[in-house]
């Protein structure tokens, strides 16, 4: 194929891949209870509505996912950095088995992840909450974490650890001064995907949420209701505002990164 | 070069991560196998452990028709989803030019961290009875009522898995193609070889690997993937994921969902697996 | 004085022997390079005395102090890296003075000027605040000697630190970290694979092969008197010819060399403890001569016909056949005026001299 027709291909399919996205907003903001064309005119009433008192359950799953995200966030990574740092750095016995038990949940279905955890939470007593769905959560984030992570510690010239140890540095403060602040930006972008995943992460919540539901768990019980679903629309509008301007913070912090380093980029985080 | 500590040091920093994963996926994954032995509730044998539900996943028509269903839906998602996006990591690869290369994979990885739930639900929207393409179709004249045969059946389960799994499968191709020196594409110009020649004999093996990797990622997880069945997948559509929530959450049957997930996860093993031993010569090529 | 002296160093990786038994004494104020090819342990050897490496067995003693379990942040030696390993993070000036940081007794004003008088040493005057990562390759080079030598280290270690730069630079650098090591009187170690870098820069150099140190002389005399057949091709060209030795007469040896005929060697010449017997004796390229029709030089002549040229400019290499030896002998000339170069097949004669042959163990 030529480089245009190329070219308009790769157009076409950017506007699949957005077609859902840009839908959004117009029902967000088209007055009208159905979803479905023709559009009835503009408002903002779902948004206020999104925002009203009478929202309490809503706003009560926002703050449990935020509570989610954040440790999530924080946990997977540092079980993330563990676990690339010895894969970059060191070579020990079943190394290749050990990292793909590690990495297996990217690749295993998550209903699977989801049912043989709660075999486990259910029979050993100890029920389901948020914590249980911290716990699938991190399982399935650390994996997201370590392939961000593994490409910064990659970067990271052994020599460079060596120089600061042979000038007379202790390991630690090699590792404070030189490794940490290099690896950083790396360490905030696995912050923030592991953060995005778990906030948006259904299955898992749904099977270990027990009585306090994260939000889309949430939005899972609002899609059966027709009259709910322009709010859920504002929401969506708003979730995927605030996710890309995440994403944007985390692209900009790895290519800052990399900078830092010195090297050229050679692609996205993935 | 490895030395004892060096093995140490490296053991002890692995341990916390693998710790987790032993805990909380090895071994709740014996826990589904050990279920799947157990007698149901409502059947209660005096045997402690029994291969009753294994006989009943076989017998009973409706688990293996599921299960083959989701093979299917999953096979074609991933034939779908890969041959769209081969040729636009190839666009990214080798038409983009360096500086912007990123950007691209930005964009394509964007919609890919939106509310997967929402995304699901606005494909109900775009393929429903008054949704986007029907009115568009019924302004542009083209039909007179609506279309029914795009919702609520095993297509839309395969169009809203393919748009949600692009760029999974776009990822390791691109990453494969990145790696092909370009000297080996000019050096087959050299050698007498056409562009399309070039692409066959020499791109397109080269890519094996990323294709492979696509392929996996995006067929294992789409077999258990529940959402979408239940959002757009109408009765005609369902899949062994929402039997398995549905023995779990509503029968109370957890040794019947545990056998089902067995069956699962043994059937995706099996085709990876396959799959695997089918491009080994491709593997074989990249150290 | 003795700086650094290993003893019986051993070390292994798992099945893998690195280092065998490693003897050596390196003196204060010198330059010693560790000169040999990948693979033959010299880079190892380096880090167990900069202590990244433990020894396997054996000690390691720096200025008198014994080694083991001594961290590399507290050995009194520095290390620039075959990367340089500059922290991208930092800027030149705070490359410089990374190792200074512990030293509490700096105010601010004095660090200052220790970490200008680096730069100006290795002339980097003035770019102290560039970031690192906008430096050429020869400019890192200076900043990590600039960063090591900040410390004043007993010993300085050099991992192949001209490897990267191209031949113009690597030769500039080459007579500046001579003249920066003289300057300073710290012992230099210097990690090499290139002979001609050791050659030129050494007091002394120490030739590896497989975890062993094969030779240790003096520049002079390693190229002149290499120990070992392996040594002598390792170490610029040498023509190796079958040698018999017949007897020893008094102090001198009697030798029958394949294609020059039988000669007497000095016991310089020779291995302790020459036995009679099949051997190979060396003879350099520049050492041999092609016998033009208007030189007078005497000394021994034979015949030859040139099979290869190769014009070099200032020099030119002939691979000439002699009568009864297998491989043709390479010869290399000076481009004098007035001397032509020769045409291949053509017919000559070859003068040589047997006080430069040597001769090699059984």
């Amino acid at each position: 194929m030529s480089g245009r027709s190329l070219r308009i291909y790769a157009f076409v399919y950017l506007v699949f891949l957005y077609a859902p996205i840009a839908l959004l907003p117009i029902f967000a903001f088209n007055d009208g209870t159905i979803i479905a064309f023709p559009l009835q005119g503009g408002t903002t009433r779902w948004f206020t509505e999104l925002f009203a008192a009478r929202s309490t359950a809503l706003h009560e799953s926002v703050i449990n996912s935020l509570i989610v995200a954040s440790i999530t966030a924080v946990f997977s990574t540092l079980l993330g950095i563990c676990a690339a740092r010895a894969a970059t750095r060191y070579r020990f016995p079943a190394q290749r088995g050990i990292m793909g038990l590690i990495m297996l949940p990217l690749v295993l279905p998550e209903i699977i992840v989801a049912v043989s955890l709660l075999i486990v939470f259910m029979n050993v007593g100890l029920g389901i909450s948020l914590w249980t769905v911290i716990m699938g959560h991190v399982l399935i984030c650390t994996p997201f974490c370590i392939a961000i992570l593994n490409s910064s510690f990659q970067n990271l010239d052994p020599a460079i650890e060596e120089a600061a140890h042979d000038l007379g540095e202790t390991q630690w403060n090699t590792f404070r001064l030189i490794t940490l602040p290099l690896v950083m930006p790396g360490i905030i972008s696995s912050l923030l995907i592991s953060f995005t995943i778990s906030l948006d992460e259904f299955i898992i919540a749904f099977f270990l949420s027990g009585t306090d539901p994260t939000l889309p768990v949430y939005l899972w019980s609002q899609l059966r209701f027709p009259q709910r679903l322009p709010v859920v629309m504002a929401l969506g509008t708003i979730l995927v505002v605030l996710s890309i301007l995440i994403l944007i913070l985390a692209e900009t912090m790895r290519r800052y990164g990399l900078r830092r380093a010195g090297l050229k980029d050679k692609g996205g985080f993935l | 070069m490895p030395s004892d500590t060096h093995t140490i040091k490296g053991l002890k920093l692995v341990s916390p991560p693998l710790l987790y994963a032993v805990l909380l996926l090895a071994g709740p994954l014996g826990m589904i196998l050990l279920f799947s032995f157990l007698p149901q509730p409502d059947n209660p044998t005096e045997a402690t452990f029994t291969l009753s539900n294994y006989a009943e996943a076989f017998n009973d028509p409706i688990y293996p028709e599921l299960l083959r269903r989701s093979l299917l839906i999953s096979g074609a998602v991933t034939v779908v989803t890969v041959l769209l996006a081969f040729p636009i990591a190839y666009f990214i690869s080798f038409h983009v030019s360096p500086r912007h290369k990123s950007l691209w994979l930005f964009l394509i990885t964007i919609p890919f961290w939106t509310s997967y739930l929402i995304r699901v639900f606005l494909w109900k929207v775009i393929l429903g009875f008054n949704g986007v393409v029907n009115s568009s179709l019924m302004g542009l004249g083209l039909i007179e009522t609506p279309l029914q045969f795009i919702l609520y059946n095993p297509t839309a389960v395969v169009i809203t898995l393919a748009h949600a799994f692009a760029p999974f499968a776009i990822l390791p191709i691109f990453v494969a193609l990145e790696k092909i020196d370009r000297s080996l594409l000019e050096a087959s110009r050299d050698l007498g070889e056409n562009r399309l020649t070039t692409f066959i004999r020499v791109t397109l093996p080269l890519a094996m690997p990323g294709v492979l990797a696509s392929i996996l990622i995006v067929f294992i997880p789409t077999v258990g993937d529940y959402v979408t069945p239940e959002q757009v997948g109408g009765p005609g559509g369902t899949m062994i994921a929402n039997m398995i929530q549905l023995q779990f959450m509503r029968l109370d049957n957890q040794p019947m969902g545990a056998t089902l997930s067995v069956l699962t996860m043994a059937s995706v093993t099996v085709i990876a697996l396959i799959l695997l031993v089918l491009n080994r010569p491709f593997l074989r090529t990249q150290r | 004085m003795t700086m650094i002296t290993l003893q019986g160093v051993e070390k292994h990786y798992g099945d893998y022997h690195a280092l065998r038994g490693i003897n050596l004494d390196i003196q204060a104020g010198e330059f010693f390079s560790l000169l040999g090819p990948s693979g033959c342990g010299k880079t190892t050897l380096l880090r167990t005395i900069a202590g990244f490496e433990d020894v396997t067995d054996g000690t390691v003693t720096i200025d008198g102090q014994p080694m083991a379990n001594v961290p590399a942040n507290r050995r009194p030696t520095n290390m620039v890296f075959q990367s340089y390993a500059i922290f991208p993070h930092l800027n030149v000036a705070q490359n410089v003075a990374f190792g200074l940081r512990r030293r509490k007794d700096l105010n601010a004003a004095a660090r200052n000027t220790l970490v200008e008088d680096a730069l100006d040493m290795v002339g980097l005057d003035g770019y102290g605040k560039r970031a690192a990562h906008a430096l050429s390759g020869g400019q890192r080079q200076r900043v990590a000697l600039a960063r090591a030598l900040i410390l004043k280290p007993k010993v300085l270690l050099l991992d192949e630190p001209l490897s990267a730069l191209d031949k113009k630079l690597r030769e500039q650098m080459q007579s500046e970290l001579r003249r920066l090591q003289r300057q300073v009187g710290i012992t230099f170690i210097l990690v090499t694979h290139d002979q001609e870098e050791a050659l030129i820069m050494s007091d002394r150099i120490a030739v590896m092969f497989e975890g062993q140190i094969a030779q240790l002389a003096d520049p002079q005399t390693l190229y002149r008197r290499p120990i070992s057949r392996q040594v002598g091709e390792f170490i610029g060209v040498m023509n190796i010819l079958p040698a018999e030795v017949k007897i020893a007469v008094g102090a001198r040896i009697a030798v029958d060399v394949a294609g020059l005929g039988p000669v007497m060697l000095t016991p310089d010449q020779c291995p302790a403890g020459a036995k009679t017997g099949q051997t190979h004796v060396g003879i350099r390229p520049e050492t041999m001569a092609i016998a033009f029709e208007n030189d007078t030089d005497t000394g021994n002549l034979i015949d030859g016909q040139v099979e290869e040229v190769a014009y070099y400019g200032d020099m030119t290499y002939y691979d000439v056949r002699l009568q009864n030896i297998e491989r043709p002998v390479t010869i290399s000339m000076k481009n004098l005026v007035g001397r032509h170069v020769l045409q291949r097949g053509e017919k000559t004669k070859v003068r040589w001299d047997e006080r430069s042959l040597v001769l090699f163990k059984q």
